[in-house]
C-alpha cells in the first residue's frame, strides 16, 4: 500500500520545504551486514533510497587471478557466507566444464545433498532474521536452533560449520562420515513439524501479514527487467528455477516442485509472497534430500580430482540455483595454472538494485520489511 | 494507616510523608524492576529454547544487580550537539511520571501512598507526563532516529489514552468512585465480586454486565500495552527500525532511568487493570488471617495477592512481547482510532444502559 502525500505546502504558502535525509547503516541492526542506505524522507514516507555498498569489498576477483584453481575455492566460500556449499558447488561445476571432466555419481549425490541442506540453512537464516526485522524475535531463535542441526551435519562431514572448502573441482574433499546418512535421515522427520511451527508462529500471524502483505510489490515485468532471479522472481509468479530449467548435476533425477508466489494474503510479488516461497522451498529441498539419501550409491569420491588443474585456453559461463538466485561463474583460462579471470554474477548484488523501485512511497518501517524480504548477503554484494 | 503510624512514631508530618512516599520506591519499585528484568530474560529464554542468564547466582538471579553495577560504572556520554539541559532532565521526567503513578495505587488496605479521591484520574494524568519526557529525550538527542521515535511515541501514547480513559469511565459509571482504594474495597469477598464478573451486586444486571466487562478489560489491556510501549506496540523503540528510538543516545545511569521507568510503568498499568477489574488487593478465596484470627496478617496477604495479580499481567505482557511481531505506525493508529475507540464508546453506552436497569 503506497501512501502518497500531496506536497502542496510550497505551492500554497510559498514556504520552502525540504526532504529529510536519513542515513540508515552501515551500523544499523537490520541492514543485514554493512549496507548503507541513504533515505530521502518526507515525514516517514520514503521518496528515494540509494544503497551505498563496498564496506565488505575483499577483491575476490583480483585475488583469484593470482591463485591456482583449487585455491580459489576458499575465496568463493566467503562470498555468500550463508550458502558456502552452493558457492563451491557452482565454482566446481564451472571448472569441471572448463576441464571437460566427469565426476563420479556418488560425488554428485553428495553435492546435491549438501547443496539442499545449505539451501534450507540459508532460508532458515533468511526467514528467522526476517521475523526479527518485523519484531518477532522468537521465530528467529527457533530457526537458528534448527539451522544448528544442519551445521552439525556439515561439521561432521568436513569439520567446518560455516566456510567449508568441501566441494572441490573434480570431487569432494572427504567421503561422508559413516553415520551421516542415518543422522541426515533423522533430521527430515524432525524438521517437517518445525516448518509447521514456523507457519503457526509467524507466517499466518495477523500482524505479520499486515506488515508484509501488499508491501513492496514486485511486478513480474519489473523483476525480469532488473534481472531478479531465485525465490524473489518466483514470488512474482514466474516458474523459473535453474535446477529444472537449465538443469545441472543430477537434479533431473529427483521429483520436486517449484513453488511460486500466488498472492495468498495480498498481491502476487509482495513481501509475504517472497517470504512464503522460501518456506515452501524448504519443504521441496527436504523432498530432494530424502530421495537423494535413499538413492545414494557407493563409490569413490576423490578419484576424479585432478592432481594439477591446467585447463585448455578458453572460457566458460556456468550458472547454478543458489538459495538466493542465479549464481553464475565466468572463468577465462589462458592455459596456465591460474585462472586469467574469474567473474561471479551474484544474485544479492543484482537484487539490491531493486530497492529504490520497491521502497518508493512506503514508510520507514517498510524498508526493513522489503530489505529483509529480498534477502541479500552483503558478503556477496561486495565480494 | 501507615501514615498515622509514622506520624505518631516520629512526631513530624514531614518525616512521615517522606517515609510514606519513599516506601514504595525502595521496597517495591526498585526490587520489582530488578526482578522484572531478570524475569523477562528468563521468560524470553525459556520461550526460545534457551536458558537465559545462568552464571550469576542461582539461575542467574543476581544478573540484574550485575547489570545495574555495570550501568553505574559506565561513562555518562553527552554528545556536543545535544541540548544539554533537556537531555539531562528527560530521563528524570520519564521516571517521575511512572513513579508518581504509584502514589495512588493501593498496595493493600493498610498501605496506599496517598488516598486520593481522584485516584484513577491522577494516574492517567501523571502517566501523560511520560510523553513530555520522551519528546524531550528525542529532541535533545539531536538524532534523527531518536526524533522519529519520540514523535511516534507521543502520537501513540496520547492516542491510546483515549480508549483507556473510556474504559475507566465505564467502571466509574458502574461503581460511582474514582478512588482505587474504595474500588478495591467494593470488590471484597470472593472473586465473583470482581468487576470483571459484574461487580458486587446481584441480579440480572450482573450477568448482563459480564460480557461487556470482559470486552472493556480487553480494550484497556491492549491500550495499556501501547501506553507502556510493549510489543506489538513497541514502535517508539523499534529496535530493527530505529535502533532504539528515543533512548539511542543515552548511556549509563540515564539509560537505566528509562529502563527502570519502563518496568515500573509495566507494573503500574498492570496494577491499575488489576484494581479496576480484578479486585485490586482483595483475595479471591478469603483470608488466612480471618481463618486463624490474626487480623494484622490480612494486609500482608493483601499485598501478596496484589503483587501476584500485577505480576501475572506483567507476565502476559512479556509473553505477548516474545510472541508477536510489531505493527507499523499507521496500522497502530488505525487499530486505536478505527477499532478500539469506537468499541470503547459502544461499550460505554451499553454498560450505561445496563446500569439503568
Amino acid at each position: 500500500m503506497a501512501i502518497e502525500i500531496e506536497n502542496n505546502i510550497a505551492a500554497n504558502t510559498g514556504l520552502k520545504t525540504e526532504h529529510m535525509i536519513l542515513n540508515m547503516g552501515p551500523q544499523h541492526p537490520s541492514t543485514h551486514g554493512v549496507l548503507r542506505l541513504e533515505l530521502e524522507l518526507e515525514g516517514e514516507i520514503i521518496k528515494k533510497v540509494t544503497p551505498h555498498i563496498g564496506y565488505l569489498h575483499r577483491c575476490f576477483e583480483k585475488h583469484a587471478e593470482a591463485m591456482s584453481y583449487p585455491q580459489v575455492v576458499p575465496y568463493v566460500d566467503r562470498m555468500d557466507y550463508l550458502a558456502s556449499m552452493y558457492n563451491e558447488f557452482g565454482y566446481a561445476i564451472a571448472v569441471e566444464k572448463l576441464l571437460g571432466i566427469q565426476v563420479p555419481e556418488r560425488v554428485e549425490y553428495i553435492r546435491v545433498i549438501m547443496g539442499e541442506f545449505q539451501r534450507i540453512a540459508s532460508h532458515l537464516v533468511a526467514l528467522g532474521t526476517y521475523g526479527a526485522d518485523i519484531g518477532a524475535v522468537t521465530p528467529f531463535l527457533f530457526c537458528f536452533r534448527d539451522r544448528e542441526k544442519i551445521l552439525s551435519l556439515f561439521e561432521m562431514t568436513c569439520g567446518a560449520r560455516l566456510l567449508y572448502n568441501y566441494i572441490w573441482p573434480g570431487g569432494v574433499s572427504h567421503d561422508l562420515h559413516p553415520d551421516f546418512i542415518r543422522q541426515a535421515k533423522e533430521f527430515i522427520p524432525y524438521f517437517r513439524p518445525k516448518i509447521k511451527e514456523l507457519n503457526d508462529l509467524l507466517s499466518y500471524n495477523k500482524i505479520f501479514i499486515d506488515r508484509t502483505a501488499n508491501v513492496g510489490i514486485l511486478p513480474l515485468e519489473t523483476a525480469i527487467n532488473y534481472g531478479i532471479s531465485g525465490p524473489n522472481l518466483r514470488a512474482s509468479g514466474f516458474k523459473w528455477d535453474l535446477r529444472k530449467d537449465d538443469t545441472y548435476s543430477i537434479y533431473n533425477k529427483f521429483d520436486f516442485d517449484i513453488p511460486v508466489g500466488k498472492g495468498l494474503k495480498g498481491t502476487v510479488g509482495d513481501c509475504w509472497d517472497r517470504y512464503f516461497v522460501r518456506v515452501l522451498e524448504m519443504e521441496e529441498s527436504l523432498k530432494i534430500i530424502e530421495q537423494a539419501l535413499d538413492q545414494i550409491p557407493e563409490g569413490d569420491v576423490t578419484s576424479a580430482i585432478p592432481k594439477r588443474i591446467k585447463p585448455p585456453v578458453g572460457q566458460v559461463y556456468s550458472r547454478v540455483e543458489n538459495p538466493r538466485g542465479e549464481l553464475g561463474y565466468f572463468i577465462m583460462s589462458n592455459g596456465s595454472l591460474n585462472p586469467f579471470r574469474v567473474k561471479a554474477r551474484g544474485p544479492s548484488f543484482v537484487h539490491l538494485g531493486i530497492m529504490n523501485e520497491l521502497c518508493k512511497g512506503h514508510m520507514v518501517a517498510d524498508i526493513i520489511a522489503i530489505l529483509g524480504s529480498i534477502d541479500i548477503v552483503l558478503g556477496e554484494v561486495d565480494r | 494507616m501507615t501514615y498515622d503510624f509514622f506520624n505518631k512514631l516520629f512526631g513530624s508530618q514531614i518525616v512521615a510523608a517522606l517515609i510514606q512516599s519513599l516506601l514504595p520506591l525502595f521496597f517495591f519499585i526498585l526490587p520489582f524492576a530488578l526482578f522484572a528484568v531478570w524475569f523477562e530474560r528468563k521468560v524470553s529464554a525459556h520461550m526460545q529454547d534457551r536458558l537465559g542468564p545462568m552464571r550469576v547466582g542461582w539461575h542467574g538471579w543476581l544478573q540484574s544487580i550485575a547489570d545495574i553495577l555495570k550501568l553505574i560504572q559506565k561513562e555518562d556520554i553527552i554528545a556536543t550537539e545535544n541540548d544539554k539541559p533537556l537531555f539531562n532532565i528527560a530521563p528524570l521526567l520519564v521516571f517521575v511520571g511512572s513513579y508518581a503513578a504509584f502514589a495512588a495505587i493501593p498496595f493493600s488496605s493498610a498501605f496506599i501512598g496517598s488516598n486520593l479521591d481522584l485516584g484513577v484520574f491522577f494516574i492517567v494524568a501523571v502517566s501523560g507526563f511520560v510523553v513530555a519526557g520522551i519528546l524531550m529525550a528525542g529532541w535533545a538527542s539531536n538524532n534523527k532516529y531518536s526524533l522519529l521515535g519520540a514523535m511516534r511515541s507521543a502520537a501513540q501514547i496520547i492516542s491510546y489514552e483515549i480508549p483507556t480513559i473510556l474504559v475507566i469511565v465505564t467502571i466509574v459509571m458502574v461503581t460511582g468512585t474514582l478512588n482505587l482504594n474504595t474500588l478495591s474495597e467494593m470488590q471484597t469477598g470472593h472473586f465473583w465480586n470482581w468487576m470483571i464478573f459484574g461487580g458486587p451486586t446481584f441480579g440480572i444486571a450482573k450477568f448482563l454486565l459480564i460480557p461487556f466487562m470482559i470486552l472493556g478489560f480487553v480494550i484497556i489491556y491492549i491500550s495499556t500495552l501501547a501506553e507502556v510501549n510493549r510489543t506489538p506496540f513497541d514502535i517508539p523503540e523499534a529496535e530493527s527500525e530505529l535502533v532504539s528510538g528515543y533512548h539511542t543516545e543515552y548511556s549509563g545511569m540515564k539509560f537505566a532511568m528509562f529502563f527502570l521507568a519502563e518496568y515500573a510503568n509495566m507494573f503500574a498499568v498492570s496494577a491499575v487493570v488489576a484494581a479496576l477489574f480484578f479486585g485490586g488487593y482483595q483475595s479471591p478465596i478469603g483470608y488466612l488471617g480471618n481463618l486463624i484470627g490474626i487480623k494484622w496478617f490480612i494486609p500482608i496477604e493483601q499485598l501478596l495477592w496484589f503483587t501476584a495479580k500485577g505480576l501475572f499481567f506483567v507476565f502476559v505482557q512479556m509473553w505477548l512481547r516474545w510472541t508477536l511481531p510489531r505493527l507499523r505506525v499507521d496500522q497502530l493508529m488505525a487499530a486505536c482510532w478505527k477499532y478500539l475507540i469506537p468499541l470503547a464508546f459502544v461499550n460505554l453506552i451499553i454498560i450505561g444502559l445496563i446500569t439503568l436497569i
